[in-house]
């Protein structure tokens, strides 16, 4: 029993689409089927629904919980729910679809193993669709479900799913990033093929999307290529009564790539010094391995000058190393991006200060081409270069999640203004250059 | 099986340590909320695991109302020296006596009365961060708050404007006098705390386990009737806490399933033992956590008018 417990599975997912979709609705008939949904939660739906809802249940307002959003009926922020069935547990993030808030989905997508997409059926592919694939794809979600919903007001007609399910294949080819693509029809208000198969589908021979995504392979989703380990915290503890401590000198942190050995050649960048890794130091005792993205705390054979920020990397593959970056951003502020301002640029462990030297274009998403661009307003993405103060260690955001991305910070008003995600260095470190200081 | 893979319980972990670890890291003055409750348990052994070999670099801070259950101090009390931190309580009463809070008239409960002692707290020592143990799945205006939740220098959470929080990189950056809470549970559900206390054998103080308790019912709560009071000339503080003639009352098989303080804590009839019978409880269970306490029910949006004047 206690096993079987141990091997379950986290899956992350997001639900996009545009507003009245139907992604709470959605949301909440996962939670009601799944049984989550407790009495007293649904005894204060049902007083609302008394007081405001002409007395119809209203399961969007299970997740909408901030006043604003029952007021105006909206989403107004990612909200994150949690779901359990005896497969897996989930973590879902609710993120609004409406284009003024389309930073809070890039949000919900970062830290997301699959991305539902909400497609009215009555409305088929709109603009939204599009963006919302497009980020899907940007921040590297492996898996994508495209939820045709209200099936019911269109007479579950198989032609036209059909017709939308065509009219996504023709871009999808353009993003090209997905491990797997699934269409499902149903109805989330009425609970067709979400939980249970519709007998109103008889056309329709896939799973129910619970189905899908209690299944979908999702293990090799973390990268275990090329050791990345950002020093996150230096470990020495003051005064120590225990003898044995007196020399401890840790480097604290979260495998943000690949496995790390006991014994293993190591390089620290930005120094390029050689080490050994001679213990890997945890609460519960040493291990000999650790993986992405587990936190422990590494001793090196030898005592070098370490400290946060710092990079201890496995020597194949090498990961970038510089100060000239190229990738795609993600604004997220009311005052757009122009090239020249300077921020902080937080990746990794490490906050350095940072200039956009220049916007190299914009994204449109009917062509998903870039586009000239002065400037990017919020919700656009586009492609920057950035110089740093000090440079960075890094890999390609499509190699790595974690050390291919980054975020920008306004100095002064300490806003995230922007998510960054880096393309795959133009070469690696070369450590038989390290005798030359940079 | 790949060995190369977490569960969810140490996917959960991983992430709570990072984010200890970056609160270590950005923050001057940062400390843990420590009430003695199963969530700030956990967080207990999270700061272990990611600061040990070395002390528990950040002091523990607790706000009482003057209505504790004294099993939770005595835990609390005991927890904290086992742990070799420092413990750092502020009252409610010392706050009315420097004239931080004044009384509600009329109202027993002083859960809102803790906003200012905290927020005073939080002056006294210039703290920059506070580690608290909520979780998302609590309650529905907390599924919208972020790890790092950012509030002004008058202690108040803006839920339409919070700070985009991308991967794993939290932007820790603050003004003087503005100051961060941070929640590394926000994903843990009820369950997965318990799972936890079981996988790493923590203790958790006994009013969790079912125990016999005098307790009276009120606004559709069993409430625990409140320790005698001792005549010892100042006004009782739990008047108005006490059954009237008119309410019922009786020795009940209770525990608590989350705990506030004793006016705030409805108990639940139950008759679990052990950390097994609680995780089975909880399983089965067709109400919500907080459905037990008193100090949620006052609106549908109490908890989020709460955290936007400085609530925990």
């Amino acid at each position: 029993m206690s096993d079987a417990q141990q091997t379950i599975e986290l899956l992350r997912f997001n639900t996009c689409g545009s507003v009245d979709d139907g992604k709470s609705t959605l949301i909440g008939r996962l939670l009601y089927d799944s049984k989550s949904i407790m009495e007293d939660q649904m005894e204060a739906l049902e007083r609302s629904a008394d007081i405001t809802g002409g007395g119809q249940v209203n399961l969007a307002n299970l997740t909408d919980g901030l006043r604003a959003e029952r007021e105006q009926g909206i989403t107004i922020d990612v909200a994150y729910r949690y779901v359990a069935t005896p497969k897996r547990k989930f973590i879902v993030a609710d993120t609004p679809g409406h284009v003024e808030y389309t930073r809070n989905m890039v949000t919900g997508a970062s830290t997301a193993n699959l991305s539902i997409v909400l497609v009215d059926a009555r409305n088929g592919v709109i603009e939204q669709t599009r963006r919302h694939s497009y980020i899907s794809a940007l921040l590297g979600i492996p898996h994508i479900v495209f939820a045709v919903n209200k099936m019911d007001l269109v007479d579950w007609s198989e032609e036209r799913f059909r017709e939308i399910r065509e009219g996504i294949e023709a871009f999808l080819p353009k993003l090209n990033l997905f491990k797997d693509v699934k269409f499902i029809p149903i109805s989330a208000l009425e609970g067709d093929n979400v939980v249970t198969f519709s007998d109103r589908t008889p056309w329709y021979e896939g799973p129910t999307l619970l189905g899908h995504i209690e299944s979908v392979h999702i293990a090799s989703d973390w990268n275990l290529n090329g050791l990345r380990f950002p020093v996150q915290w230096v470990n020495r503890p003051n005064n120590p009564t225990d003898p044995a401590l007196h020399d401890f000198r840790g480097l604290s942190g979260q495998i943000a790539g690949g496995i790390v050995k006991v014994g293993q050649e190591v390089l620290v960048l930005p120094s390029g010094q050689k080490s050994r890794i001679q213990e890997i130091w945890t609460y519960d005792g040493p291990l000999e391995e650790a993986f992405c993205p587990q936190s422990v705390t590494l001793r090196l054979e030898d005592d070098l000058d370490i400290s946060r920020g710092d990079t201890i990397v496995g020597l194949d593959p090498l990961p970038g190393h510089s100060a000239e970056l190229a990738g795609r951003v993600c604004w997220m502020n009311p005052r757009p991006l122009t090239a020249g301002k300077k921020y902080f640029l937080k990746h990794g462990t490490q906050t350095v200060q940072a200039m956009v030297t220049s916007l190299e274009s914009r994204i449109d998403f009917e062509t998903f081409e870039p586009k000239e661009a002065s400037e990017l307003a919020m919700n656009d993405i586009g492609e920057v270069r950035i110089r740093t103060a000090k440079p960075l260690t890094y890999d390609g955001y499509t190699a790595n999640r974690l050390t291919g991305s980054f975020v920008l910070v306004e100095p002064g008003t300490n806003a995230t203004v922007a998510a960054g995600m880096l393309h795959p260095p133009a070469q690696t470190y070369k450590p038989e250059y390290t005798d030359f200081s940079i | 099986m790949s060995s190369y893979h977490l569960d969810h319980l140490a996917y959960l972990e991983t992430e709570a340590i990072h984010v200890l670890r970056e609160v270590a890291a950005e923050f001057e003055r940062p400390a843990v909320l420590f009430s003695g409750g199963k969530d700030s348990i956990c967080i207990l052994r999270l700061a272990e695991k990611a600061f040990r070999p070395s002390e528990i670099p950040m002091p523990f801070l607790n706000v009482e109302t003057g209505h504790e259950f004294p099993e939770l101090i005595e835990f609390r009390d005991r927890r904290a020296e086992e742990l070799g931190a420092k413990l750092i309580v502020r009252t409610v009463d010392e706050a009315f006596e420097k004239g931080l809070a004044t009384p509600t008239p009329g109202q027993v409960s002083r859960n809102q009365l803790q906003i200012p002692v905290l927020l005073g707290a939080i002056e006294e020592f210039q703290f920059d961060c506070c580690i608290g143990g909520a979780r998302r799945d609590e309650e529905k205006a907390r599924a919208k708050e972020r790890f790092f939740s950012f509030r002004d220098a008058f202690g108040q959470w803006d839920p339409k404007n919070q700070r985009p929080e991308i991967w794993n990189l939290y932007n820790a950056r603050l003004n003087p006098g503005e100051n961060m809470r941070v929640f590394p549970l926000s994903n843990w559900t009820e369950t997965d705390v318990w799972e936890y206390i079981k996988k790493e054998e923590l203790e958790v103080p006994n009013i969790y386990f079912s125990h016999e308790r005098e307790c009276f019912h009120r606004a559709g709560q069993w409430l625990p009737v409140p320790p005698a009071h001792e005549a010892n000339g100042k006004a009782d503080p739990y008047e108005g806490a006490r059954p009237t003639e008119q309410e019922e009352h009786r020795r009940m098989i209770c525990r608590v399933r989350t705990i506030a303080d004793m006016i705030s804590t409805g108990m639940i009839e139950s008759p679990a033992e052990n950390i097994d019978d609680i995780i089975s409880e909880v399983a089965a269970a067709r109400v919500t956590e907080r459905g037990t306490r008193a100090d949620d029910k006052a609106s549908e949006a109490a908890m989020e008018d709460r955290k936007k004047a400085g609530y925990f």
